[in-house]
């Protein structure tokens, strides 16, 4: 007897043509452990009536042979993503009760391959954290613990925090995410599951309440390299209503995934490696993901991308500077929260509004964006910053022009922390980014793959970086990676 | 910079302590005519219900991203070629960020450093038949805001998105204007191009076109330019002369009394004709300009512009030149006909094979009167071009007189009927029989012998008298020159 919720996509949508089971199955028996793991919080609005009637539209498209390449599969989608009819928030008190009169590009994309809405997942307010802790909707549990603190509840990381969670729980085959310096990798890692930022450009931003528009990437979360390669292919596409969206074809992602990696050469940046400390632990992971590599018949090559330790400093200027413009649109006026008083005037509107629906993280980055932007600060901060980007990115071209094929970074700096022993301090937290923030900033694709566990049992992923929209190279890589990795642990939540 | 105006007759206010002399610079939002707003497919249509014609994108609903409408770019460019002005390849939008219940981004979508168009030049026609250059620092576009109503309700605002998003053309000047009616000469030709090139309608009165007026004032003599104020939304080129001229004196006194003025944005009140401080320098909002990351630079290739270019229609300034030259007309009257295209077309159906000063008289001093009078354009002129050709050709080959020919006029403006049908129905062509005028010539010299006796004693002025009389024995048919003629031979021998 299968499980159906242990099913990876590729499984799922083999026995839904096969007839095995229905869609109307497949999505039941995960409804039903949504209700049974309601405890991850991973859902901010869980949408079982929905997901029954677009599961019944999928086994009558089934039916009559017309399956879309997501066809009956019940996902998770972050609750950035705007639904038509159906809730929004962004995990924030600002955007209220808000219903979109409109469905965003890859949600709609989703559904046109036959994706079934399982429900809007948990998410840090507008994205911003990388712990979900700054969600107004509660925290999420990672469906993972330290063996030895089995009972001590961990982050499952953020921003996608339910996404990862729902995902890693079993109460999803899959989920969108959205990464602006880590938000799907980290998270990815810190639950064992496999997220993919795709370049920039490659998914429509259109319809995803933004938060640093230059930045922003939606992009798929799964369990196996191949469901991400399976997902992407469905969310992705040239968008006209996104001027920054790539007017370049879809490839199909699964086509190459299983060529191997003889011949690549996988770049190990030793920047990566910095003085001041990189877990001895991590390091080990990392040093046993590229002997994998290495035995799968990859060249590795040290590189040198000089400008990373810059990084994190530049992503926490542009990020917040953009986000300062992006949320002022939630003023009270039109739509969302509006508290306003008996003979209050517009400006008290906007503050009292503004002070109660945002969050302590949210506004902490307007304020720093706003201040970035100020005048006088404009160039020693924000033009700086963008320099600095250019560099960034430029260093990362220097390395693939030299003939690298893909970079392997850590994931994370650590594996998933308490929720009760979070950093308190915003800059502690902000390190969480350190290896996947250069790789947004360069707009490139960056894959997380589950390889192995640490001491205390949890899952540590890796990063492979590519170059820009050769997400082919990457989820090839990513594949031989786990294929070696052979990561098959499920979280400690699943078998209690 | 001084002024590069050629011989400019100078504009000098009188102060306590001398002569001022003042410094003007206009940014003119003009609205682009285009179907659609500039980065969302919503209509721009005035006068539509309030919030009938707003998008998602204009609403700033979240998630919502900007597309930028390339007719609005093709405008743009196309005013900056009518400017004469340095078109960029390459430019940048940027986000003026500022909290306005009817700005719904919360920032407006404009270009600050990166404009589409570089600098240019603007021809100003002066009412003395001279010109004067004035520099063109930019253009770039931007979006409107929306309209807050605060006469809707006793406690409430109301707000209509329906502008929020039309595509703007900022065009900014140079400090290069000296006097109110050089400002007011740059708006209406600055309107004139835009009206050629059919890219902004020019209404000021229906905020189509909306002035921002920068003054400040200086002693003749010194060079440097000190503190300017911006009178904000001026909407039209009267109160735009009168709040320089308001603004100039407030900066005389203010100077002369040993003060000094500090820079702020005013407002201009034409029913009190006075400014009033809207906001001081450090009131002024720190707008925190960023280049738009949901949209990429604009570029397009000179192909792109080239395109633009071959679609220009002669503009006022090389029409002006070419009236002077085919027509043989006056620089002044020149530009009084090239103001509007509409009225330059027709001008130059009337004068086409005829003689161009002639034509010119009779389009500037006669049918422009009765336009006025009638407060209709050219367009919708009773006297067609075709039959105002008529008439003067009827002068020109002696069937009418110009005294008749008035007379036709009128009748023409009443009925709208052609010129030879008036004259043929009426009975209004010019006597040229001898006999019949010899025979009414003689019957005035019957009547009148003591005066023939004066005219032979040499008192030859009364030779008009007598014209007079036998023009009024024939109802003015008679052909003047004849009688004139036949007068002195008849009087004189």
């Amino acid at each position: 007897m299968i499980t159906l919720t242990d099913l990876t996509i590729a499984e799922a949508r083999k026995g839904l043509d096969a007839k095995t089971f229905t869609a109307a199955e497949l999505t039941d028996a995960h409804i039903a452990a949504m209700e049974a793991r309601a405890d991850l919080n991973a859902y901010v609005l869980p949408t079982p009536d929905r997901a029954r009637e677009m599961a019944a539209a999928s086994d009558a498209r089934i039916a009559k042979g017309k399956a879309g390449a997501m066809e009956g599969i019940p996902i998770a989608m972050k609750d950035l993503f705007c639904t038509d009819g159906t809730r929004t928030t962004a995990g924030s008190k600002i955007l209220g009760n808000f219903v979109p009169p409109y469905e965003s590009t890859v949600s709609a994309n989703l559904w046109s391959a036959g994706a079934v809405l399982l429900g809007k997942a948990n998410l840090d307010e507008f994205a911003m954290g990388s712990t979900n802790q700054t969600s107004a909707f509660g925290d999420v549990v990672n469906p993972w613990t330290r063996t030895d603190e089995p009972t001590r509840k961990l982050v499952p990381g953020g921003s996608s925090g339910g996404s990862a969670a729902a995902v890693a729980g079993r109460i999803a085959l899959g989920a969108t995410g959205t990464d602006t310096g880590g938000s799907i990798r980290q998270p990815a890692s810190f639950c064992g599951i496999v997220g993919l930022k795709p370049t920039y450009g490659r998914c429509s931003r259109w319809g995803i309440v933004a938060f640093a528009s230059s930045l922003d990437q939606a992009g798929p979360m799964a369990r196996t390299v191949e469901d991400v390669a399976i997902m992407l292919g469905a969310m992705a596409g040239h968008d006209p209503k996104d001027s920054t969206s790539a007017p370049i074809a879809v490839p199909d992602f699964t086509a190459a995934l299983e060529q191997g990696v003889k011949g690549l050469k996988v770049g190990i940046p030793r920047e990566y490696r910095p003085e001041e400390g990189l877990s001895p632990e991590i390091d080990a992971i990392w040093t046993r993901g590229m002997e994998m590599l290495k035995d799968a018949g990859a060249e590795p090559v040290d590189i040198s991308l000089p400008h990373t330790k810059y990084a994190l400093a530049t992503y926490y200027i542009i990020a917040p500077a953009e986000a300062s413009s992006n949320l002022a649109r939630y003023d009270g006026v039109r739509y969302g929260l509006r508290v306003l008083d008996e003979g209050d005037g517009l400006n008290d509107m906007y503050m009292k509004t503004r002070g109660a629906g945002f969050g302590a993280e949210v506004k902490r980055r307007i304020l720093i964006g706003t201040y970035a932007l100020s005048a006088g600060y404009y160039d020693a901060y924000y033009l700086k910053a963008q320099k600095v980007r250019s560099l960034i990115a430029r260093d990362f071209k220097a390395a693939f022009d030299q003939g690298v094929d893909v970079i392997l970074t850590p994931a994370t700096p650590s594996a998933a922390f308490p929720l009760d022993d979070a950093p308190s301090d915003p800059v502690t937290m902000y390190l969480n980014d350190v290896f996947t923030v250069p790789t947004s900033l360069a707009g490139l694709p960056g894959l997380s793959v589950p390889v192995a566990l640490t001491e205390a049992g949890l899952p540590q992923g890796l990063q492979l970086i590519g170059r820009p929209f050769d997400e082919e190279t990457v989820l090839r890589a990513g594949r031989a990676l786990e294929k070696a990795a052979a990561f098959t642990a499920t979280p400690s939540l699943l078998e209690g | 910079m001084d002024a590069p105006m050629d011989d400019a007759p100078t504009y000098l206010l009188t102060g306590d302590t001398g002569d001022w002399e003042v410094v003007i610079g206009l940014e003119v939002h003009c609205q682009v005519i285009s179907h659609a707003k500039l980065f969302s497919g919503a209509s721009t249509t005035f006068g539509a219900a309030p919030n009938s014609q707003v998008s998602l994108v204009d609403a700033a609903m979240p998630g919502m991203l900007p597309v930028i409408n390339r007719a609005c770019v093709e405008q743009a460019v196309r005013t900056g070629l009518g400017l004469r002005a340095q078109i960029n390849n390459r430019s940048v939008f940027a986000r003026k960020n500022y909290f306005y219940a009817d700005l719904p981004q919360g920032y407006q979508i404009s270009q600050y450093e990166l404009p589409v168009v570089g600098e240019g030049t603007l021809i100003l026609d002066m009412p003395d038949g001279s010109s004067r250059s004035v520099g063109i620092e930019r253009l770039h576009l931007e979006q409107d805001a929306g309209k807050s109503l605060h006469d809707q309700h006793p406690t409430k605002s109301f707000i209509d998105l329906n502008r929020s998003g039309v595509a703007l053309m900022e065009i900014v000047s140079k400090p290069d204007m000296r006097s109110p009616e050089e400002a007011g000469a740059y708006l209406r030709k600055l309107r004139s191009i835009l009206r050629y090139l059919g890219t902004c309608d020019g209404n000021m009165e229906e905020g189509s076109m909306r002035a921002d007026v920068n003054v400040s004032v200086r002693p003749v003599g010194e060079t440097g330019l000190r503190t300017r104020c911006e009178v904000k939304n001026v909407n039209s080129v009267r109160f735009v002369m009168q709040a320089i001229e308001t603004e100039a004196q407030r900066h005389i006194e203010i100077w002369e009394s040993g003060g000094e003025v500090s820079q702020e944005t005013r407002l201009f009140d034409p029913a009190k004709g006075e400014t009033r401080s809207m906001r001081s320098k450090e009131e002024a909002h720190d707008y925190r300009y960023f280049p738009d990351p949901d949209l990429l630079p604009l570029e397009f290739d000179d192909a792109f512009v080239d395109a633009i270019r071959a679609t220009l229609p002669e503009l006022p300034d090389d029409k002006k030149a070419r009236f002077i030259a085919d027509f043989g007309l006056t620089p002044y009257d020149a530009s009084v006909l090239v103001v509007d295209w509409r009225e330059a077309d027709f001008f130059e159906r009337v004068a086409k094979g005829r003689d161009g000063k002639t034509a010119a008289n009779w389009v500037i001093s006669t049918l422009f009167g009765t336009l006025n009078k009638m407060g209709v354009g050219v367009e919708d002129s009773p006297v067609s071009a075709e039959n105002l050709g008529k008439l003067i050709d009827l002068i020109a080959d002696d069937t009418i007189s110009g005294r008749i020919a008035k007379d036709v006029y009128e009748i023409m403006v009443e009925t709208g009927e052609a010129p030879d049908t008036i004259v043929e129905e009426r009975g209004l062509k010019q006597v040229k029989d001898t006999g019949a005028i010899e025979a009414a010539i003689d019957a005035v010299m019957a009547a009148n012998p003591d005066k023939v006796a004066e005219v032979q004693g040499g008192k030859e002025k009364l030779l008009g008298w007598f014209t007079g009389q036998v023009m009024k024995a024939t109802q003015g048919k008679a052909n003047p020159g004849m009688v004139n003629e036949l007068l002195k031979k008849k009087i004189l021998g």
